[in-house]
């Protein structure tokens, strides 16, 4: 089985201001959306309550809010959570100045809860509840930021020892427009955005990164293969090269990640959802994107050959074209 | 060509036959059990076994297995219900002076165990479970603190007949004024000496002379610190109490405690557990009661009623005190107790230090009852027992020394003990995370299938695409599972959802390498080298570009594993060391396969991996096309 039978190089590049042009919007466009709606944060970073109730048929979130506002539960807001069967109730949490009290607080409210949902149907069970501080969120969103700069400088500067500092702006660049846009989806739709999110988002990053690497690493290849050629065709015999490889180890990811949006439950619904979100998108941007910003960037046939002492003194399998 | 020296191929059997023996275990499962061990001068050991045997009996209960290992006494029981019952017969059987404790043991056989293959241990979110992050109140034990030095040098001046004019506290100072520049130096030398950890300024404001008195950083810092452990050693003893085995209680950060109890049947129990505040009291001993000077002065009154105006109680080492009602000192009182070794004769103490007005009430009560002994009862949940209870062997005011431990961890323990009475610190719940154990075994099942439906998704598109490379490349993704599960086994890792998810999410990216590996030599036999020289340059071209992939991979793994924190963490680990041996096992695994298919072999003419035909044709003409536009 063979999906690509690609025998000539595709001009990707003369189609690069297209490409820029859909990634400006889409960019705009998340960005837009991030601050029209904010993102739908969890508990986890916004500090606060919430527990999990599980029913034995699919649960009816109206009717849910209907019993706890006949209850007297002010502020508590059902959401559907993963499954139809599971819905996450959210609690508002007062500041108390003292700490029993408000532990006392939130677990007479839950207790409140629970009971009101279980005269109205006594399928329903509690699996899981969560309090987190304000001061806690504050920290893990501050500690996100900084896994998040971390992982950038990491990458670039791993990018600028192996090639060039050009390839390395462009490749980040790339890659945090992916970052950007996946959060885009995410307060677009009004997805949770949870701590396995973020971590999803990080892996993403480095993963797709990946794409950048092997296509700047056949365009070296290739600037030593076809010496009279223009950095477009370069790029587009680089791109061409490598597009069957990018598809399908990003299918096979894309496999796995499949099977755990599916089959993962409510846990692993959203990390999954980030992954595939940031795979489609790796895949363009890294590729489509990330080779125009080189070329803008100016890099040039020597910024290859200079990093590239070692490798050139080798004697070549392959004798270059004439 | 192709081939690999013998001792590569050793390597690879020795790592898989290892991988495949620690991963062996998370098989088997683990079974409910019931730890019993003794406390103090009791031991757990074969006279006790059959105790323990008696008492099922008795109850007319079960358990698959009961052994003997080290200082406890394991029992492997049938199911969970049968656990519970288990652990209610054998503490009413065995009584205060064993700890009866749930726990969960592997089932694997007795030669795994002896090769120190263990199964990985589940997280709460597999096994239910809670979690509470808890937060010091900081600021409380240093208000504690400096009110009590308002106190002391405040009685302190009285008793010295210096004359001041007024004494104040702003925020963490003291601040004491004086008419005369002779009284604020006398003031200076006494406190100076009294107190040594305060540091002492004095200035000059509106004609008064102002003393203005600050705890030292080291001393604030130790307080802090004190305040900490006080805390930490007050919540794992309530969380023993609860008989769950494995409970994790540790600081996390600047004044925080994480406490997490795996298989906590009963949250709110729990909770309330946790949640409860302990308090000291220090009474005169019933001494009309006793019977002589010794330890078992009131043993007849074991099973008798307390007579009036006093109260029996239990000592933490089972010995039966009778107590009188009236406080001497309550544990708000005393500012310290700390380990230590006698001047004199080099035994253990603990130095014990109250407050001002604590050390009034026990001048004169050590005054009136010298040779007569003093209990110290810690009571948690209305429930009192009996710390110690030494003689009174002089007249003691704010400072003085308990001594008879028979070594210094005694000493230690009962320090700490004296300081979690002495109302730490209060605890602030600042994350809670409560998962019931259905939702943990479901959890299981959801990301065991997760797993196993992507694996077969890429097998079979492997094997459709690479036919035999395929082949090779899903053997090496196994090894690669085979690896990391042991790996991790290895290191008793605890195995989370997000665990679970990056083990998934990393075996989808490693394949990623055979994928490269493939398709390289597909190219490279496109462009018409011969099978075996394109396996060679396959491989070799490829593994740059593995590296290269994984380390940025690994960037961010490492940046996840430095700032994540809790689930997030776990998924960082799994994350870089699947990229580790993703690395390993996609090299050289396949590797060693290939070689051992078409290794040494002079001819072959074909390689296994899916159509590759159809360029042939068009080489020539498509590099004469490309030549054409350079």
């Amino acid at each position: 089985m063979e999906f690509f039978r690609i025998k000539k190089s595709i001009p990707f590049m003369r189609h690069a201001l297209v490409f820029n042009a859909i990634s400006f919007i889409t960019f705009l466009l998340a960005v837009f959306f991030l601050w029209y709606t904010p993102l739908h944060l969890s508990i986890e970073f916004t500090g606060g309550a919430s527990m999990e109730v599980k029913y034995d048929k699919p649960a009816n979130i109206e009717q849910i809010h209907e019993v706890l506002a006949k209850a007297g539960i002010v502020g508590a807001e059902p959401i559907k959570f993963g499954s139809a069967q599971d819905v996450l109730i959210r609690l508002p949490v007062k500041q108390m100045e003292n700490a029993e009290s408000q532990n006392a607080a939130m677990q007479k409210l839950s207790d409140a809860v629970m009971a009101a949902l279980k005269t109205a149907d006594p399928s329903a069970t509690n699996t899981k509840t969560e309090f987190v501080g304000g001061q806690v969120g504050k920290e893990l969103a501050t500690d996100g930021a900084l896994a998040l700069l971390f992982v950038c400088l990491g990458i670039v500067a791993y990018l600028a020892i192996r090639f060039e500092w050009r390839f390395a702006v462009a490749t980040i660049i790339a890659n945090l427009h992916d970052v950007v846009i996946i959060l885009g989806f995410f307060a677009f739709f009004q997805w949770e955005f949870s701590l396995p999110v973020l971590a999803a988002v990080l892996a993403v990053l480095g993963y797709s990164v990946n794409e950048s690497v092997v296509v700047f690493d056949r365009a070296r290849e290739n600037f030593r293969k076809m010496r009279k050629a223009s950095i477009e065709e370069i790029f587009d015999a680089a791109i061409t090269g490598t597009i069957s490889r990018t598809i399908i180890t990003h299918g096979t990811t894309q496999m796995m990640v499949l099977a755990m949006f599916i089959l993962g439950g409510p846990t692993l619904h959203n990390f999954a959802l980030a992954l595939t979100i940031g795979i489609c998108f790796g895949i363009y941007s890294s590729v489509l994107v990330a080779c125009p910003l080189a070329k803008y960037l100016g890099v040039s046939r020597e910024d290859f050959v200079k990093t590239d002492k070692k490798k050139e003194s080798e004697p070549e399998v392959i004798s270059a074209a004439p | 060509m192709n081939k690999y020296p013998a001792w590569k191929y050793a390597v690879i059997v020795i790592a898989l036959v290892i991988a495949f023996f620690y991963t062996l275990p998370n098989f088997f499962g683990k079974s409910p059990a019931v730890q019993v061990s003794g406390l103090r001068a009791n031991k757990a050991d074969t006279a006790l076994i059959a105790r323990v045997q008696d008492a099922l009996k008795e109850a007319s209960l079960s358990a698959t297995s009961v052994e003997l290992e080290g200082e406890t006494i394991k029992l492997k029981l049938a199911d969970a219900n049968m656990q519970l019952k288990v652990r209610d017969a054998l503490q009413a059987k065995l009584g205060e002076g064993y700890v009866v404790a749930l726990n969960q043991l592997s089932n694997s056989p007795e030669w795994l165990h002896k090769l120190g293959a263990q199964p990985m241990s589940l997280g709460l979110d597999l096994r239910g479970g809670v979690h509470y992050l808890m937060k010091v109140d900081m600021k409380f034990a240093v208000d504690k603190a400096v009110d009590r030095y308002v106190g002391d040098v405040r009685v302190l001046l009285r008793d010295k007949k210096i004359y001041h004019n007024g004494i104040s506290r702003n925020d963490d100072k003291v601040i004491v004024r004086f008419k005369e520049k002779a009284e604020l130096d006398k003031a200076i030398k006494e406190i100076g000496s009294q107190a040594p950890e305060l540091q002492l300024r004095d200035t000059q404001d509106a004609g008064d002379f102002v003393l203005t008195a600050v705890m030292r950083p080291e001393t604030l810092k130790k307080l802090q610190d004190n305040a900490l452990e006080q805390n930490i050693t007050a919540l794992r003893k309530r969380v023993n109490e609860l008989g769950v085995s494995e409970p994790i209680v540790q600081q996390q950060g600047q004044g925080r405690i994480l406490v997490q109890i795996a298989g906590c049947l009963d949250p709110a129990q729990c909770k309330e557990v946790i949640g409860r505040t302990a308090s000291l009291e220090l009474r005169l001993v019933a001494e009309d009661q006793a019977v002589g000077q010794g330890r078992d002065a009131f043993e007849r009154y074991r099973n008798e009623a307390a007579p009036f105006g006093t109260e029996k109680m239990i000592a933490s080492n089972g010995e039966v005190v009778l107590v009188k009602k009236q406080i001497v000192v309550t544990g708000d009182k005393v500012t310290d107790a700390q380990p230590g070794f006698d001047s004199q004769n080099g035994q253990p103490t603990v130095s014990v230090r109250l407050d001002a007005a604590g050390g009034r009430a026990m001048l004169q009560t050590t005054r009136e009852n010298l040779k007569k002994r003093m209990a110290m009862i810690m009571i948690e949940k209305g429930k009192p027992e009996v710390l110690t209870w030494p003689v009174i062997n002089g007249e003691f005011g704010p400072q003085f020394q308990i001594t008879g431990m028979a070594n210094p961890n005694e000493s230690k323990n009962l320090a700490l003990l004296l300081r979690a009475g002495a109302l730490a610190a209060p605890m602030e719940i600042i994350e809670e995370r409560t998962i019931g154990p259905s939702l943990g075994a479901e959890n299981i099942e959801k990301g065991m299938n997760s797993l196993l439906f992507g694996f077969a998704l890429i097998t079979i598109f492997m094997i459709a695409y690479y036919m035999l490379f395929g082949v090779i490349s899903v053997f090496a993704l196994g090894a690669n599972l085979l690896f990391l599960v042991a790996i991790l086994s290895m290191l008793q890792a605890t195995m989370t959802l997000p665990g679970i998810a990056a083990i998934a999410l990393t075996l989808g990216m490693a394949i990623d390498a055979n994928v490269l590996i493939n398709e390289r030599i597909r190219e490279e036999l496109r462009n018409g080298m011969s099978p075996q020289m394109a396996i060679q340059a396959g491989y070799d071209r490829a593994l740059d570009t593995i590296i290269d992939s994984n380390i940025t991979t690994l960037i961010a793994g490492l940046a996840l594993l430095i700032w994540g924190s809790g689930p997030v963490r776990g998924f960082a680990v799994v994350h870089c060391l699947g990229i580790v041996t993703s690395i390993f096992s996609a090299v050289m695994v396949s590797r060693g396969i290939v070689n051992l298919i078409y290794g040494g072999k002079k001819k072959v003419n074909k390689l296994l991996i899916g159509n590759v035909n159809w360029h042939k044709s068009d080489v020539s003409t498509a590099k004469a096309a490309k030549a054409a536009k350079a």
